[in-house]
């Protein structure tokens, strides 16, 4: 089996559009949740959510590129750029060399809206235009992305929830740890508007608290849902041997990826589906929970999901345990893309020695009090953290990444 | 509508929306060799004339459509 290591990184989110800014945000405590108006007159219960505006290609891309493409897929677009640049990585590269695509994605909602709004009015398929199909299908940001940058390898779309863009990761690193692949771009993507949303709002799972700032707080006692968010974060995971022989910037080594299935209800989480999520994970490290430094929780503000993984994290690191803390404090629930995402937060935080701080945690309840959460930045040397991600459907996915010295 | 009015008006779309280049807008270039138009760019255009003129083209109707000037006539024969 070979080793794994991310070579690239690049994120476009709310709380920043490049590495950078994040990095900042992340060490301030910076939240990126807003107000929107058009969520409130479109009858949510909740209005609040992350925001970040949809970067303009023009001038980057070709009008054929650009028509294809959805919103999740420009977000994904300019993470990928920035990924693609600090793994030292050129079109060149990508024409010479077999590299694949895995993208966590799982809504096309406002592509498929619109389509089918133009297609209702007019009554004449031939009036949506060419990129509507494009636009529209699950996998439109693995179609473009492998189109725009010629990529030659694996090439398909992840769905699973809000896990998607971790098991993109995870898929990657077994492609790559079994000899199948050499570089393979990963991430997760996620469509930031007020017609993707309506439904999961529907549920009642979202904050209704009226100050957007304080509205995303997991593990505090007054949490009372989450907060939706969403943009692109990609990674450029490669074969160690694939980095070295490139110089590439080794920025960390993937050791470790587990997954389950809770087989049980499709909205409510369990305890034990995460705990076996991150027990294999620590297995295929090879790692003791003690070895951990840093658990980068899946949880989102609601009040039995975070109970429920509280209950996971105890169950499986003890009391004392490792700095614990959701950055979805700070960027709400970037669903699809959060799982990759906040790999890249946890990686930002290992790289520049700081755990972020989950904000709002003011009050934790009685499983979060047993945790070593952080609410306040911590400067702290990070060798190794695991990232939890879990889904509707019950799709949990435990990604454990290292320093590589 | 005249003439005048829609080759303006076909052109302005063509550079404004398909990124044609400006330069090469001429009644003799050749939609697929010159202004580089591929198969999806005609589904555009279906799209584009139904916006601008109000009537609706098949693909049928493209068969005649060679160059710039076949297209502006295919137009104004539409229209009329």
């Amino acid at each position: 089996m070979r080793r794994v290591v991310i070579t690239g990184m690049g994120i476009y989110s709310c709380i920043g559009k490049n590495l950078s800014e994040v990095k900042e945000s992340l060490y301030n405590g910076t939240s990126g949740i807003v107000f929107d108006q058009k969520r409130k007159d479109f009858g949510y219960r909740s209005p609040l959510t992350g925001m970040v505006e949809e970067p303009n290609l023009k001038g980057f891309l070709s009008r054929r590129e650009r028509i294809s493409m959805g919103e999740e897929a420009t977000y994904a677009y300019v993470a990928t750029l920035e990924a693609l640049e600090n793994a030292k990585i050129d079109q060149d590269f990508l024409d010479t060399n077999e590299v694949g695509i895995l993208y966590g994605n799982d809504s096309t909602a406002r592509s498929v809206i619109e389509s089918v709004d133009k297609i209702r009015s007019k009554v004449d398929t031939t009036l949506v235009g060419s990129g509507a199909i494009f636009k529209a299908m699950n996998s439109t940001v693995t179609m473009n992305l492998s189109t725009i940058f010629r990529l030659t390898g694996v090439n398909f779309t992840i769905s699973a929830a809000c896990a998607s863009g971790s098991h993109a990761i995870g898929m990657a690193y077994q492609l790559i740890r079994s000899g199948l692949q050499d570089m393979i771009v990963c991430g997760g993507a996620q469509e930031i508007n007020e017609l993707a949303m309506g439904s999961f709002d529907g549920l009642g799972v979202f904050s209704t608290n009226q100050d957007s700032t304080k509205a995303s707080r997991p593990f505090d006692k007054d949490r009372d849902g989450l907060v939706p968010s969403g943009g692109g974060a990609t990674l450029i995971v490669e074969s160690y041997e694939s980095a070295i022989k490139r110089g590439a910037p080794i920025l960390g080594e993937i050791v470790g990826y587990g997954f389950s299935s809770n087989g049980e209800h499709i909205s409510t989480p369990n305890i034990e589906g995460p705990s076996r999520a991150m027990i294999k994970a620590l297995s295929q490290a090879n790692l003791k929970a003690n070895q951990i430094d840093y658990v980068n929780a899946h949880a989102t503000s609601t009040p039995v999901g975070d109970a429920n993984e509280a209950k996971a994290i105890l169950g499986v690191f003890g009391e004392n345990g490792p700095y614990i803390s959701s950055t979805k404090s700070m960027t709400g629930h970037e669903c699809w893309m959060a799982g990759a995402s906040e790999v890249i937060y946890s990686m930002l935080m290992m790289e520049h020695s700081f755990v972020a701080p989950n904000i709002n945690l003011e009050n934790p309840d009685e499983d979060a009090a047993k945790l070593n959460l952080v609410n306040k930045t911590l400067n702290k040397k990070i060798d190794v953290f695991l990232s939890n991600s879990f889904g509707f459907g019950g799709t949990n996915s435990a990604l454990i990444i290292k320093k590589v010295s | 509508m005249t003439k005048e009015v829609i080759v303006e008006k076909i052109n302005y779309f063509l550079v404004d929306e398909f990124e044609v280049e400006e330069e090469e807008i001429a009644p003799t270039a050749n939609l697929k060799e010159t202004l580089e138009l591929d198969s999806l760019d005609f589904v555009d255009l279906v799209v584009a004339i139904e916006a601008n003129f109000g009537v609706k083209l098949v693909g049928e109707d493209f068969v005649k459509v060679t160059t710039l000037q076949d297209f502006y006539d295919l137009i104004e024969e539409k229209l009329s």
